[in-house]
């Protein structure tokens, strides 16, 4: 997966998937995938730019459809990718705390979701297919099974480490 | 065609494109709030215009269509209670201040609630968060708290111009109806024509009132106030005072601005007349010096807006002529103070009452800023608003003495009065450039093809050998057609007049309330057709006072002086609304 971390945009590329996609409306969605698959996250400015080169989009429109869709985000995302599954089985089984040590470890609540270094994000997810390993946390594809408040806190203080070396 | 049982009446139906509308034809009411009969693609977001349909149950009556043998109850208990259950529901997520809200005494959640008894909504889950309000445009205040979600106003945005600058947002309990991202009404695409204000059914879009501030002027006995109304003005402000649309009630007018203390009243058809000497002067100069064609009339805020942030590129086809507003402004503060000793530059207060929303942003433009800082209209008030300040006064409208005008400025020919309907202001420009190519005076000066309903009429002008041909567009999305075709090199036409309102400016933003009843700016078109058919002058070049402000100060249309107090420049306002946007 090619990720860009940078303020600056680049329309060229958006043009280019967009082209990809023939300016269709009706391909809004695959191109807010490709879009938030270079930049981990919908920047406002890409999302006008689609809304106002696509026929029969607005930015308006183009925002609306990017906050109605769970799969979207309108958050840069960290380095590292923190979904932490709070399906059922997972839920049972203590997600929330798990949870809850991820967002007093990193600092994050409700609004914020990404760590001011844009290292960590966190997501809340359904249901991950791996139940019998519940409750399971992923860092940017890697599944960590059984987890507790305490498993989850060394996890992340490793990742800190080797980072900062 | 076929036969439907409503109430117990036997009703034909014909064409009507739901049952709702043959239900209103047949003189039973039902409530709605998504519904307008002008936007076309209803999608019963609100539910209250439910009926009964034996054998079928409850059925929103916006959306079905009419059908051969349906027998429908449209006030039966089923009927009326889920509707009273629709009115708790939006009640209790709805900020009820109606003490406070501009919209109270006209708005539909107010009525309804009313009307069906809604009188406790505590048993559900009450709105806890209360959402800034965004008064960051000059025309419009957004409240989404007062938001019913009904989509009116993103239909009416999208119909009309197809600039959905408000979109609904977010899911669930969390969605609104809001600009890109939340950004402010100012910050966005929106051309501020109000047509999203007048078929919001709540509180949650009103016009930006100055009605105070108005009052303020008044009240201050330093000050004189110096009003001018425009054409589309006269033909409607009688439906807040229980006349039919369409009646002229321009001297009425007159009476009641003197009447709640305006010290001089004049009328912006003086100042439309004086548009279409500079316009046709410009249209002649430029067909004759091979001058940037077709010419875009510039008379509409909204649609100079567009041009300015849709397609900065196509800036020089636009008129430089000011919009009469604008060059009554100009005539105001340059030569009032000449004209009446005890008015001076700087006690001149000058107000101008307006059928649209968009008019007070234009006032603010850069463009129409004084050397000393202030604007050449100070206020700019809306028919709405005019209706409150005469109610506000306790003038009784109805039966004040009709009077004339101040002059000069205050005289009109019955070309500048049509510049309030669609078609308008190219058949007044029509009567007047014929007289200037030929010299002659034009004798069939009505102009029937250039009047009507449609959205799109396209005309052609024999000026004695030379031939022009005139395309008339209203709302938005039929100008960027145009556009395109202009720029596909598929334009055979040299004159292009734009309305951004359906129907022009009898049926402005600013306007009555009209919404549910088409006919009603029919009414006011042929109230305007019909002043025109009585006035005495009917050609702009044929207005005495016209004449004789060019005699007197502007030597000649497009003159040096002309150019300098009634012609404009524009600008790419794109480029300030999304500098990063598009650019690496
Ligand atoms: S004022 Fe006009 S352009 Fe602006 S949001 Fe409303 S309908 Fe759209
Ligand atoms: S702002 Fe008004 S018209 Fe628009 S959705 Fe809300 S209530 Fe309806
Ligand atoms: S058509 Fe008339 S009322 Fe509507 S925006 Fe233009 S000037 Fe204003
Ligand atoms: S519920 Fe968490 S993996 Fe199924
Ligand atoms: S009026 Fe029919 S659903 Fe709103």
């Amino acid at each position: 997966m090619t990720t860009e971390r940078q303020s600056q945009i680049n329309f060229h590329k958006i043009d280019e998937i967009m082209a990809s996609y023939e300016y269709k409306k009706s391909n809004l969605i695959a191109i807010l995938q490709q879009v938030q698959e270079l930049y981990t996250y919908l920047p406002e400015d890409a999302m006008t730019f689609i809304g106002t080169k696509i026929e029969g989009l607005s930015p308006a429109t183009v925002y609306g459809v990017a906050t109605f869709y769970a799969q979207f985000s309108l958050e840069p995302k960290g380095k590292y990718k923190i979904k932490v599954c709070d399906g059922t089985a997972c839920h049972v089984r203590g997600s929330m705390s798990v949870l809850n040590a991820v967002k007093t470890k990193l600092g994050l609540g409700e609004k914020r979701m990404t760590t001011e270094d844009g290292m960590f994000s966190l997501e809340i997810v359904s249901c991950l297919g791996a139940c019998g390993l519940a409750p399971v946390v992923v860092i940017n594809d890697k599944v960590y099974p059984q987890m507790t408040s305490d498993a989850i806190g060394i996890i992340i203080d490793t990742i800190i480490k080797e980072e900062s070396n | 065609m076929g036969k439907m049982i409503i109430n117990g009446k036997e009703c034909e139906f014909t064409n009507e494109a739901n049952i709702l509308e043959v239900i209103r034809k047949n003189g039973f009411n039902v409530p709605t709030f998504c519904y307008r009969p002008d936007l076309k693609d209803a999608f019963g977001a609100c539910r209250m215009c439910v009926v009964e349909i034996e054998g079928r149950g409850i059925q929103s009556s916006c959306t079905m269509p009419p059908q051969d043998g349906l027998v429908i109850y449209t006030n039966s208990a089923k009927v009326r209670r889920i509707r009273k259950t629709v009115l708790e529901l939006l009640l209790a997520n709805h900020d009820r201040e109606c003490t406070t809200c501009d919209k109270s005494g006209s708005c539909e959640l107010q009525k309804y609630a009313e009307e069906y008894g809604i009188k406790d909504v505590t048993k559900y889950v009450q709105r806890k968060e209360m959402r800034p309000i965004d008064d960051s445009s000059p025309s419009i205040v957004r409240d989404v708290n007062k938001c019913i979600l009904c989509g009116a106003c993103v239909r009416a945005c999208n119909q009309y111009h197809g600039l959905q600058v408000l979109g609904f947002a977010n899911r669930g309990a969390n969605t609104v109806v809001q600009p890109m991202a939340g950004r402010a009404l100012a910050t966005s695409e929106c051309v501020y024509c109000g047509q999203c204000v007048a078929v919001c059914p709540t509180g949650a879009l009103t016009i930006k009132l100055q009605v105070d501030d108005v009052w303020k002027e008044l009240n201050n006995p330093n000050k004189k106030v110096v009003v001018q109304f425009a054409p589309s003005v006269r033909v409607a402000i009688g439906e807040m005072f229980g006349l039919e649309p369409g009646v002229n009630s321009t001297k009425k007018i007159n009476a009641a601005l003197k009447a709640i203390g305006f010290d001089l009243v004049f009328d912006t058809n003086f100042s439309a007349d004086l548009t279409i000497m500079e316009e046709a002067t410009e249209f002649i100069g430029r067909i004759k010096n091979g001058g940037k064609l077709p010419l875009f009339t510039s008379c509409c805020p909204g649609w100079v807006r567009y041009l300015e942030t849709e397609y900065p590129e196509m800036l020089d086809h636009l008129s430089t002529c000011k919009s009469p507003q604008g060059m009554m402004g100009a005539i105001i503060k340059k030569f009032v103070p000449e004209y009446y000793p005890e008015i001076t530059n700087e006690n001149i207060v000058s107000v101008s009452i307006m059928p649209c929303t968009a008019k007070k942003a234009e006032a603010i433009r850069k463009e129409f800023r004084r050397e000393d800082g202030t604007y050449e209209i100070d206020y700019v008030l809306t028919t709405q608003e005019l209706g409150r300040l005469i109610k506000s006064a306790g003038v009784d409208f109805n039966a004040l003495e009709p009077i004339n005008a101040d002059s000069p400025f205050g005289k009109y020919s019955g070309a500048a009065t049509i510049f309030g309907v669609s078609g308008g202001v190219a058949e007044a420009a029509a009567r007047t450039a014929y007289q200037m190519v030929t010299g002659e005076e034009l004798k069939d000066f009505v102009i029937t093809p250039m009047r009507g309903t449609n959205l799109v009429k396209t005309v052609e002008l024999d000026l004695k050998g030379t031939k022009i041909k005139v395309k008339i567009v209203n709302t938005l999305k039929e100008a960027e057609k145009c556009i395109e075709e202009i720029k596909a090199g598929k334009a055979d036409y040299q004159l292009l007049e734009v309305m951004a309102c359906p129907g022009g400016c009898i049926n402005g933003g600013g306007q009555p309330q009209s919404c549910d009843d088409l006919s009603i700016r029919e009414k006011r078109a042929e109230g305007l057709y019909e002043d025109d058919a009585t006035d005495e002058w009917r050609k702009s070049h044929e207005n005495p006072e016209i004449k004789e402000l060019y005699e007197k100060h502007l030597e000649k249309p497009g003159s040096h002086l002309s150019h300098e107090l009634l012609h404009t420049t524009y600008s790419d306002k794109w480029k300030k609304l999304y500098k990063n946007v598009g650019n690496d």
